[in-house]
């Protein structure tokens, strides 16, 4: 629609219908991302509608496995099954060229995911790592670094990083749901019926956490940070779309579900700290200790009922699980020393800078 | 969960852990206060550690130096007694 400067006086009625109109046409879908290679340079005109030849097996081998490319182009692949963007066809999200190269991805990422994660360790090992805490900071914990010297600009980071993960927070798992059964199911749907706020839509987690982005100043629209993420945050997110997808990963899932929520509580006290001292805000302290209370209770329940429930009914899944909590590692690790890395020498952990506070 | 069965509510115990007991829950504190947990199930702390008493914070676990491959060193305490 093109607009004429020199258009008609119109009522303020009309105006404000206008208004109302522009804002509904507001598509809710995000806007595709910008490429950081020839794998996601294919993918975006594809999801276009151009008839753009995509990537086979030896272009996809080609790229590392963890790296800003591949980790983009799957992470567009994988956002059609959750909100899609402005301007794709929805239909898409079921287009087989693009899923298959969706699981070519996929291979790749997986693979290096296995050759980087211990084989054969119980379930209970790989748990046992997250279940003590470290005496202070050994300097490889962001959210040690964070309570300990983090300032006002390290937790906008931190926050527009995690953002791709906490405005989707459970929604992944929830792939799994038809999955389980028994004790399992029973307790999944629990732990995420609290974390959909429990039938509040203002207590929703993923509305916290917008609520948290406001009070650091940050834009709350879904999907608005892929841009400046790194590949390291992005490979988060895409490990538990990639685990909730499939259904023969199922263990993975709970593996994944298992690590956050064990390792959650004693690492948002931290975030909680450094919000209070930084004076971020209200709803940024109340995201975190929130979740301080609530994982502590998720963590025994996901434990004994989620893992213990799914063993007692699939024990040849143990591996699986095992597998999941250890690739979440892996990742974690990942992303905590390329923002720790940064923030060290002084410099954006993002791939580019966010607009300061008071321009923003 | 409220009238969901008329079986007994279910606590369950950790010896190294909180006890979860199916909510909602009204905790009585020892000067007479009350605080309620809505949460489907309330983690309540037993090690007397806990920076959200009476509720779990994960403070009664284990600390030790995170450097890998160590064995894990517990801190000393009166075997797992209030402090």
């Amino acid at each position: 629609m093109t607009t004429s400067q020199e258009g008609p006086v119109l009522s303020p009625r009309e105006e404000r219908r206008r208004l109302v109109q522009s804002l509904r046409r507001r598509p809710a879908g995000t806007v595709l991302p910008q490429p950081r290679g020839a794998l996601s340079a294919s993918v975006i005109p594809a999801l276009q509608g151009a008839a753009h030849p995509l990537p086979g097996h030896a272009d996809v081998a080609r790229a590392d496995p963890y790296g800003e490319d591949l980790q983009l182009a799957l992470y567009i692949l994988y956002e059609m099954h959750y909100r899609g963007f402005e301007g794709v066809d929805d239909h898409l999200e079921w287009n087989a060229g693009l899923l298959g190269l969706r699981g070519i991805l996929e291979d790749r990422f997986l693979t290096a995911l296995r050759k980087d994660t211990p084989h054969g360790r119980s379930v209970d090992d790989a748990l046992a790592d997250l279940l003590v805490e470290p005496v202070g900071d050994d300097g490889t914990s962001v959210t040690h670094f964070l309570r300990n010297e983090g300032q006002l600009w390290h937790l906008r980071e931190y926050a527009a990083v995690r953002s791709l993960y906490h405005l989707k927070e459970a929604d992944p798992h929830a792939w799994v749901i038809p999955r389980l059964r028994g004790r399992a199911k029973a307790a999944m749907v629990a732990v995420e019926y609290d974390e959909f706020g429990a039938g509040h839509a203002e207590d929703i987690h993923a509305q916290l956490f917008a609520d948290l982005m406001a009070d650091l100043g940050l834009d709350t629209t879904y999907g608005h940070y892929v841009d400046v993420a790194p590949a390291e945050g992005l490979a988060t997110v895409n490990l538990m779309s990639l685990f909730g997808l499939h259904r023969v990963l199922r263990g993975a899932l709970v593996g994944h579900f298992a690590f956050v929520e064990v390792t959650s509580s004693p690492g948002s006290r931290r975030l909680a700290e450094a919000m209070r001292r930084t004076g971020a805000g209200p709803a940024a302290e109340r995201f975190y200790a929130e979740h301080v209370e609530a994982d502590a209770v998720h963590e025994q329940v996901v434990r004994h009922e989620v893992i213990g429930g799914l063993l007692a009914d699939e024990p040849a899944l143990a591996p699986d699980v095992a597998f999941g909590v250890e690739a979440t590692g892996v990742l974690e690790e990942r992303l905590g020393n390329r923002l720790l890395g940064a923030w060290r020498d002084n410099r954006t952990a993002l791939r580019t800078p966010l607009p300061d506070l008071s321009s923003s | 969960m409220p009238n969901a069965s008329d079986r007994p509510r279910r606590v369950t115990i950790d010896r190294d852990g909180p006890i979860v007991v199916e909510g909602p829950v009204e905790v009585v504190l020892e000067d007479g206060s009350v605080v309620t947990s809505q949460r489907f199930a309330a983690a309540i702390c037993t090690c007397r550690r806990s920076r959200t008493y009476p509720w779990c914070d994960t403070s009664h676990r284990r600390r030790t130096s995170r450097a890998r491959g160590e064995p894990q060193q517990p801190c000393p305490r009166s075997d797992g007694a209030p402090e």
